[in-house]
């Protein structure tokens, strides 16, 4: 049976319940994709024994009957999700070796649900960046090629938007400070969804911008992502942060009708410079919801603009604190030291060898924001800037609004290396559809919505009201029905 | 346009505890610079009266017994770390 790793989760499911297939042949399928796609650089710890393992434990169980629907999934796990005994990095050089003798409760749901671990997968440094460029694995390489260059799958989640993309995974596990999980779907022709702050377990997810993060999943279609999505959230003791409200089954969400829901269209969205076929395909998206029975209503979210700034001082803030407990003494990397050395040396050195350029340039620029003089004029303005980004979305949701459709991005996917001598602002501009939800706490989700003029695909966005992720991906998955991209990348790799 | 001198990049990269060579500074102030410039457009909004945000979800957070829960891995702990000696963490002389 060849090619079972470009199934959908949903179908794979199916087909494992019905016995048509087991997880093992379905690992397999998938260990040798990965093999044959080193290129691509996404999976960069690969764990065939330990999936074959998994996988036979799986079929072990769906012939029992009555296992969890990712029962005997093959699954990627981004990197930045700590792994019992399996290395995990946040694809930093500070983290090298590091084997957590635990595992993140999110990862940890999905192998109790009997998901099969394949391996971890390239990201962004720390999840800091925009194109997989930071990581210190090198480049993840997107699957969809148009020319001679190779592209960005995005970021931070690019090595997990990749795998999906190129059949290596079923689905995989992405995180989203301020897009890394819906940038990458959206220039991989993937789905992407990130939940309500607080759906998810952060417990075991190394931190970037704590008040930010949220895990997600990363899938072929909307229905996979409801059904991923599932097993990875629920309250969790070790999180207090974690919502403790009942998760609904995403899945049975999924009706098709969304006859009467009010979708807003934020005039603040239509940027500067947008490219002509991203406008085209933002109202084309706005025409199939209506055609499907929606109401279409211009919305003003009037602090949008100031978005990305507060963004990038308040996740720097959150991420020069996070980021101090790498100091070579209880995990990673440690400098070799000169004669006569004292701690200061230790930490000075052992943060300037294994924090990447990006990564240190954050830090900081956030301990800049937070030191004595600056903290009121930079990180107490931007937290009451958050405040009214926030209250925008709280006035639209009160008057009525179900969703919020937007661009994902941009653009579609550059090239590798094209912006190595940009400002690093430019590179930030990519964020500026997507980081006003992480600021506002909301769920979001980009599913692929078109090709461009070079055959690359473009995403759009939903954003939804907090908890109501069910009716968020019932929108999106009219929409994906009535969008119809099948496309997928020539093989190349 | 904020401008961050080198005095300040050195003091900066010292708080952050990154050892930053002095051939590197002025890149890095110039960095710095672009960046504090970009969040200056914060500025612009009136914020009177706004309090900052605290927690994005309005919720209370849980309450949990204050009891030991774990314990006794000493080994776990200290199996990934860059130097450990007789049960401790080892660092280089931090008193005279």
């Amino acid at each position: 049976m060849s090619d079972l790793n470009k199934l959908t989760l949903a179908d794979a499911r199916d087909r494992l319940r019905a016995g048509d297939v087991t997880s093992v042949e379905l690992t397999e399928a998938c260990l040798r994709a990965i093999d044959g796609a080193d290129q691509l650089n996404a999976f960069v710890h690969k764990t065939p024994d330990l999936a074959l393992e998994r996988a036979k434990a799986a079929d072990a169980r769906i012939s029992e009957g009555d296992a969890p629907a990712m029962c005997g999934i093959p699954v990627g796990i981004k990197d930045l999700f700590c792994t019992e005994g399996v290395a995990s990095q946040a694809a930093s050089g500070i983290l090298k070796g590091f084997r957590p003798e635990y595992e993140s409760t999110v990862s940890g749901q999905l192998r109790d649900a009997g998901a099969v671990m394949l391996g971890k997968l390239n990201m962004d440094e720390f999840a800091m960046g925009s194109s997989n460029e930071t990581s210190v694995y090198g480049n993840a390489v997107n699957p969809w090629k148009v020319d001679g260059r190779d592209l960005t799958p995005g970021g931070s989640s690019g090595g997990s938007a990749a795998a999906v993309a190129a059949d290596l995974c079923l689905a995989a596990t992405g995180t989203d400070t301020g897009g890394s999980i819906r940038q990458p779907a959206a220039f991989t022709g993937t789905v992407g969804i990130k939940p309500t702050y607080g759906r998810c377990s952060r417990w075991g997810i190394v931190a970037f911008a704590s008040s930010l993060d949220q895990a997600g999943p990363m899938t072929k279609t909307v229905r996979d992502a409801a059904i991923m999505l599932q097993a990875m959230c629920g309250h969790d003791p070790k999180d207090s942060t974690s919502a403790d409200l009942p998760v609904p089954d995403f899945e049975s969400m999924l009706t098709g009708d969304i006859r009467g829901k009010k979708i807003g269209i934020p005039r603040e969205y239509q940027i500067d410079g947008m490219p002509t076929e991203i406008a085209a395909l933002w109202a084309q998206g706005a025409d199939m919801l209506r055609d499907a029975g929606a109401e279409i209503v211009d919305i003003s979210l009037p602090h949008t603009k100031y978005a990305l700034p507060a963004y990038y001082v308040i996740a720097p803030a959150e991420a020069s604190s996070n980021l101090a407990r790498y100091d070579g003494v209880r995990y990673g990397h440690r400098a070799k030291l000169a004669a006569g050395d004292g701690i200061t040396q230790m930490y000075e050195k052992t943060r300037a060898e294994g924090f990447g350029a990006e990564v240190q340039r954050r830090v900081m620029i956030g301990t800049y924001v937070l030191s004595a003089g600056f903290y009121d004029a930079y990180y107490n303005r931007a937290r009451k800037v958050r405040s009214l980004i926030k209250r925008d979305f709280d006035t639209v949701f009160a008057d009525g609004i179900d969703a919020i459709l937007t661009p994902a991005t941009p653009s579609a996917a550059f090239g590798l290396g094209e912006m190595a001598n940009a400002d690093p602002v430019q590179m930030y501009l990519n964020d500026v559809f997507t980081v006003t939800v992480n600021l506002a706490g909301l769920p979001g989700i980009a599913l692929p919505a078109g090709l461009d003029a070079q055959g690359l695909p473009l995403g759009l966005q939903l954003i939804g009201r907090p908890w109501e992720e069910g009716e968020l991906l019932k929108t999106a998955h009219v929409l994906e029905g009535a969008a119809g991209f099948v496309s997928k990348p020539a093989k190349w790799w | 346009m904020s401008e961050i001198d080198l005095e300040t990049a050195r003091k900066v990269a010292h708080l952050a505890r990154i050892a930053v060579p002095d051939e590197n500074l002025p890149a890095l102030a110039q960095d710095l610079s672009r960046i504090l410039t970009f969040m200056e457009e914060l500025n612009e909004v009136d914020v009177e009266g706004v309090e900052p945000m605290t927690s994005v979800t309005p919720m209370r957070l849980k309450r949990r017994a204050d009891a030991v829960t774990d314990g006794g891995i000493q080994a776990r702990i200290l199996s990934n770390a860059p130097d450990a000696r007789e049960g401790f963490f080892a660092v280089p002389k931090v008193v005279e």
